[in-house]
């Protein structure tokens, strides 16, 4: 680590209007290192990674690339000079083949005299995607359809596409959101191939324990300046998120004992064929049901098929001891039944309107007369939820979009908390939440679940399962393999489950030895 | 699974190619049509006597090559994510750019570069030879220039292609007026009109020379669409702006080079289609923009963008004007035709989301050992 580091950041700041974004920051990235960048949202990494990425300009400060200084004019600059970004959100078309998108913008040319019409040499393409692919331990036909290939292999694709422009520096934002366990440890396994190739790794995430397993050094950023950096093998949890917050946490995850009292919604034999097949479970009154699961388990698909939006094939539903026909988003909505889903933005939110806007659409007919809306009163009710819920914002007049991701999930839980629900379904609530928003969600859960609302909760992140669930449900590939309670469930047991059918039985085996 | 750093084996590399390849086969919605295409044909052929006679035929060739050709110019910017509504206006404009020149009547009086010429033994007022190629040159070049601004309106003024395109339209239309004072351009040079309306004799049959303009111009634009780097990144585009963008790919040089392409195709539309009909008329081709757009979609170009291909146009166009011209001969009033057309777009993308249905489910599992496992119940 004595070399030069291979990209340096000196006392970088950017302003937006009424913002300030960056303050002086410092970062260094070694050859062969994987960094881990943290910060609750809103502390400042984005805009950096987007300043490096070219897609920002920086206000003042210096960035060396092997000394020598850069700056990055736009995307396609940034990427030349040999720094590759990968995307939260990936960057492929799913209607082109995967060597098309490794190769997109920079597609291989015939020479000599074809050159002048810039016909794309698609063999020598397909060739060197293939070489990529390889680089990155992917099982793909360069010549297959992006679109039909899993998550994790577009994953790979994308970051083929990064060693494609010959890449010194890779930046990843949050690049295991979308990824189940499984997935994540192939990724790890390339990123370490990287590393060892002498690249550096630039790694954005809110998950811990990937830092912890994947990262070489830990830089904290905090209200747009580095408040710390930590070896990751001297670190420890406590002391990143007292970084992170500013402030000590005594535990991430609030539960209190909640009374359970008897089945709200019961649901027996839920099939779609191919999905989900014969689901059944309960949750009752008061109690928080978590739901485990490598992605792709159908945990999502077994939600959505409660809510009525996806068809069922075959099952039965029963809220409060009567069996009801749900048919679509509407019928559950009038038995009390409500979804947070998954992707906030685009299927909890209208995000270019209003918080009151969107709080009031579900339950439109409450405040109108003939028709007629009575904004005063949606406004007052609306408002009792804004408060009670805590949500961050000037005006209930404010566009959905300029609130953060916790404060957003706020306005979609307080939306349906209008509806006075029987059961509230959370799908990975706090996903991309930043820390101090995470405790205030789960805190808000468990007020939830004491005024007798019976919660499920979805959510890959094993911690936030263990510590929120009084029971917990493990699925793995559309079937249930586990129902936990609170005292037997152990991450090792849970993953076990999502995992494989078989390990289980080997550890409660082993269980009954030592018993 | 920890065995991800193996190799493919060989057959599941052939697994995963011949899944590509029939899944490539099954995808282009080009098959299905043009099965749909033949039937008519077959259907017509054998419904009534005079559908498959030379005459025919030729006519139908004739009339559908300027929709298609400005069908092509359609299906780059639709593949983009746009959408050009200009192009009917854009053709009446250049056909009329086309014709001022070579034409002897202009505003219902002698232009003043009328000439008298001999043709057939009689004597015909026209406009002069010389301004033959300049013609047929001003036609694309006048589409070209509305194209391109269309494409700056919508890349660099950042404005929705429906509404950029929408008052090009209007524009289009008015300085059609404005420029003719409502009066169409007449007597056209012989020459000019030749290009619309003379045969070339291939294989025994007489071809229309606008059908093999439009057939070269087919071709070409397929080749530049699929083999060369602006086609694949007019793909990328349409399939995924922010990906396209931040791969480095310039966006607004794209779009321009979509629109430019819809306004050249447009004019040279329009030019052959004022050779083939003989007179500009500033009223020509009203709706044509609805029916390049239909071709597109008939054709199975994909409406939110990133999907498509020049051939599947060529079908759509191909399609429509069967349809009209059976219509026409099975007695139906000509009254109904736009019905019929209307009906044939619904059913063409009601097909598509069905096949995109079909094929995303059924199909993957059946060639899938694993599907088919997790389907038999492990």
């Amino acid at each position: 680590m004595e070399q030069q580091p291979v990209l340096r950041v000196e006392g970088v700041s950017k302003t937006f209007p009424g913002v300030r974004a960056l303050n002086n920051v410092d970062f260094e990235v070694y050859r062969g290192e994987v960094v881990a960048l943290l910060g609750e949202n809103g502390a400042g990494k984005s805009t950096l990674m987007k300043i490096l990425a070219g897609a920002y300009q920086k206000d003042s400060g210096t960035i060396y690339l092997n000394g020598k200084e850069i700056r990055p004019r736009n995307t396609a600059h940034s990427q030349e000079l040999g720094i590759a970004t990968i995307y939260q959100e990936f960057t492929l078309t799913l209607n082109q083949t995967a060597a098309a998108n490794i190769f997109m913008s920079r597609e291989p040319r015939y020479g000599g005299l074809l050159k002048p019409f810039n016909l794309v040499n698609r063999r020598k393409m397909e060739r060197d995607a293939a070489e990529l692919l390889k680089r990155v331990r992917a099982r793909i036909n360069p010549a297959s359809l992006v679109g039909d290939l899993s998550v994790a292999e577009r994953q790979q694709v994308e970051i083929a596409k990064a060693l494609a422009i010959d890449a010194q520096v890779i930046i990843m934002d949050e690049p295991t959101s979308a990824l189940g366990a499984d997935e994540t440890k192939s990724l790890f396994e390339i990123i370490r191939d990287l590393r060892a190739r002498g690249l550096a790794i630039i790694f954005i995430t809110h998950r811990l324990e990937e830092v912890f397993e994947i990262s070489d050094r830990i830089i904290v950023l905090r209200d747009g300046e580095r408040v710390g950096t930590l070896r990751t093998a001297e670190a420890n949890v406590e002391q990143i998120i007292r970084l992170m917050v500013g402030r000590d946490i005594e535990d991430i995850f609030l539960k209190e004992e909640v009374p359970i009292g008897e089945p709200v919604l019961a649901v027996q034999g839920l099939t779609r064929r191919g999905v989900v097949e014969n689901v059944t479970f309960d949750v009752r009154r008061g109690e928080i049901l978590g739901f485990a699961g490598l992605v792709g388990a159908g945990r999502t698909e077994t939600m959505r098929m409660i809510f009525g939006a996806d068809p069922k094939d075959d099952g039965y539903i029963w809220l409060d001891g009567q069996e009801v026909e749900i048919n679509s988003p509407q019928d559950a909505v009038e038995h009390g039944i409500g979804l947070v889903p998954e992707d906030r933005t685009n299927q909890g939110l209208v995000l270019e309107n209003s918080v009151l806007f969107n709080m009031i659409v579900p339950t439109l007919e409450r405040f109108a007369k003939m028709g007629w809306l009575k904004r005063r009163l949606a406004r007052r009710s609306a408002t009792v939820y804004v408060d009670r819920l805590r949500v961050r914002t000037p005006s209930m007049e404010q566009t959905v979009k300029n609130l953060s991701g916790g404060n957003q999930q706020k306005v979609v839980l307080a939306k349906w908390l209008m509806n006075n629900p029987k059961v509230l379904i959370l799908d990975e609530p706090t996903r991309g939440i930043d820390v101090g928003a995470k405790a205030e969600i789960h805190q808000l859960m468990v007020e939830l679940a004491k005024q007798g609302i019976a919660i499920i909760m979805i959510s890959s992140e094993m911690p936030e399962v263990l510590a929120m669930s009084d029971r917990i449900v493990v699925m793995h590939e559309g079937h249930i393999t586990a129902i936990l309670n609170r005292e037997e469930a152990t991450q090792e047991r849970i993953m076990a489950y999502a995992c494989d059918q078989a390990l289980p039985q080997a550890i409660a085996a082993q269980q009954g030895q030592v018993a | 699974m920890s065995d991800v750093a193996e190799p493919l084996t060989r057959r599941e590399a052939f697994g995963k190619a011949s899944r590509a390849w029939w899944r490539g086969i099954a995808s282009g919605q080009e098959l299905g049509v043009f099965i749909v295409l033949v039937a008519m044909v077959l259907f017509l052929s054998w419904k009534t006597d005079t559908f498959a006679t030379q005459q025919n035929i030729r006519n139908i060739w004739l009339s559908f090559s300027w929709i298609a050709i400005a069908a092509f110019g359609q299906t780059f910017v639709i593949i983009t994510g746009g959408i050009d509504l200009s192009t009917g206006s854009t053709m009446a404009l250049a056909g009329l750019a086309a014709a001022y020149l070579i034409s002897g009547n202009i505003e219902g009086q002698p232009s003043p570069w009328m000439v008298e010429k001999i043709v057939g033994g009689r004597t015909q007022q026209m406009g002069p030879d010389e301004y033959v190629p300049i013609a047929l040159l001003a036609g694309p070049l006048m589409g070209l220039l509305i194209g391109t601004i269309n494409g700056v309106l919508v890349a660099w003024a950042n404005l929705p292609a429906f509404i950029a395109t929408l008052g090009m339209m209007s524009i289009a239309r008015g300085v059609c007026y404005g420029w003719s004072g409502g009066w169409p351009f007449q007597k056209l040079n012989n020459g000019f009109l030749e290009v619309g309306q003379s045969d070339v004799t291939l294989l025994g049959l007489d071809v229309p020379l606008p059908f093999i303009i439009m057939i070269i111009i087919a071709v070409l634009m397929s080749i530049f669409l699929m083999q060369t780097v602006w086609g694949y990144r007019i793909y990328a585009l349409g399939g995924n702006e922010q990906a396209a963008q931040l791969s480095g790919i310039n966006t607004k040089r794209i779009k321009l080079i979509a629109f430019m392409a819809s306004g050249l195709m447009a004019g040279i539309g329009g030019t052959l289609m004022t050779a083939r009909l003989g007179v500009a008329a500033p009223t020509a081709a009203q709706g044509y923009e609805l029916d390049a757009i239909a071709a597109v979609f008939i054709g199975g170009t994909s409406v939110s963008g990133g999907k498509g291909t020049i051939i599947g146009t060529l079908i759509g166009a191909a399609i429509m004007q069967v349809l009209r011209s059976g219509l026409n001969l099975l007695g139906y009033d000509p009254y109904w035709q736009p019905a019929a057309i209307g009906l044939t777009i619904i059913l063409a993308i009601m097909f598509d989301r069905l096949r995109v249905r079909f094929q995303n489910r059924p199909i993957r599992s059946v060639f899938n050992a694993e599907g088919l496992r997790s389907r038999l119940g492990r």
